[in-house]
């Protein structure tokens, strides 16, 4: 069986541990990206103008990728607008109750060996995984 | 210094996204889609990010009192597998398992031209909103 690395996921995933690890290492702040926007909506003393700043630097590194990396983005989700914000609600609700998504429990907190995070990270892993096959291979 | 890091973590994590191939629906649920023509992309991002976090948090975090240019850590010392990380959790492998976005790529993508994030992000920080509501309610 032929298997190519994907060269260019492990080197996107490098940066990201990169630049969560600079990140506590310098600010003490987490990059868990629901958790730096749920900071945004109920701001508290001296805590709103990092968060925008991270959150404008990551739309400009988007930018960047673009420009200069060649890196193509999808220009839709193919879903209809419904669809759409069913998965948005869910995804901000889900991540606000749970603490954290891909990013904050699956790199910063499974980095860090916490045991919410993995058990986090295990669960919304396995209900995405079963969403996927009801949606593709049984609906 | 301190807001300069917060712009450079967040542009470099934008880098990183945009070269994961996470900013594209397709990669993410081509690898929830375990039942499917399996894409295992999502691990190396996973694996590079990691493989650059956990020795950077053991060697370099761990043993430190205080980040270099901040008071404290701000890191969750929750240890309770509660209910509602676990309930939040499933919501949001339900909402990633529906559309394959999370809130990292779909701040990454903001200004690629794709005005269906702008709606997923909407409705994403309608979601987090909710859940602070929610949270304020049961503590």
């Amino acid at each position: 069986m032929e298997f190519a690395v994907p060269w260019s996921s492990l080197l996107g995933g490098i940066l990201l541990g990169a630049s969560a690890l600079l990140l506590l290492l310098f600010n003490g702040k987490v990059a868990g990206i629901s958790g730096i926007i749920g900071g945004l909506i109920s701001p508290e003393k001296q805590d709103f103008l990092w968060r925008l700043l991270f959150l404008l630097g990551m739309m400009g590194g988007g930018w960047l990728a673009i420009q200069f990396l060649g890196i193509t983005f999808p220009s839709d989700f193919s879903a209809s607008p419904m669809v759409i914000i069913i998965a948005g609600l869910f995804v901000g609700l889900g991540s606000g109750l749970g603490n954290g998504c891909t990013s904050g429990h699956g790199i910063c907190g499974i980095g860090r060996l916490s045991v919410r995070s993995i058990a986090a990270t295990c669960t919304f892993m396995a209900v995405a995984a079963v969403t996927v096959f009801i949606r593709l291979h049984v609906m | 210094m301190f807001y300069i890091i917060s712009l450079l973590t967040g542009l470099i994590f934008g880098i990183g996204m945009a070269l994961s191939g996470m900013i594209d629906p397709a990669v993410v649920i081509a690898f929830l889609d375990v039942a499917g023509e399996w894409n295992p992309a999502l691990m190396f991002v996973m694996g590079g990010a990691l493989l650059v976090f956990i020795p950077g948090y053991q060697l370099l975090i761990k043993k430190r009192q205080q980040p270099f240019i901040a008071a404290k850590w701000s890191l969750n010392s929750l240890k309770a597998l509660d209910r509602p990380l676990i309930i939040g959790a499933a919501l949001f492998g339900l909402g990633w398992g529906i559309l394959g976005v999370c809130p990292g790529p779909a701040v990454t993508s903001m200004l690629a031209g794709n005005s269906d994030v702008w709606l997923f992000m909407v409705a994403m920080i309608a979601g987090l909103f909710i859940s602070q509501k929610l949270k304020q309610k049961i503590n």
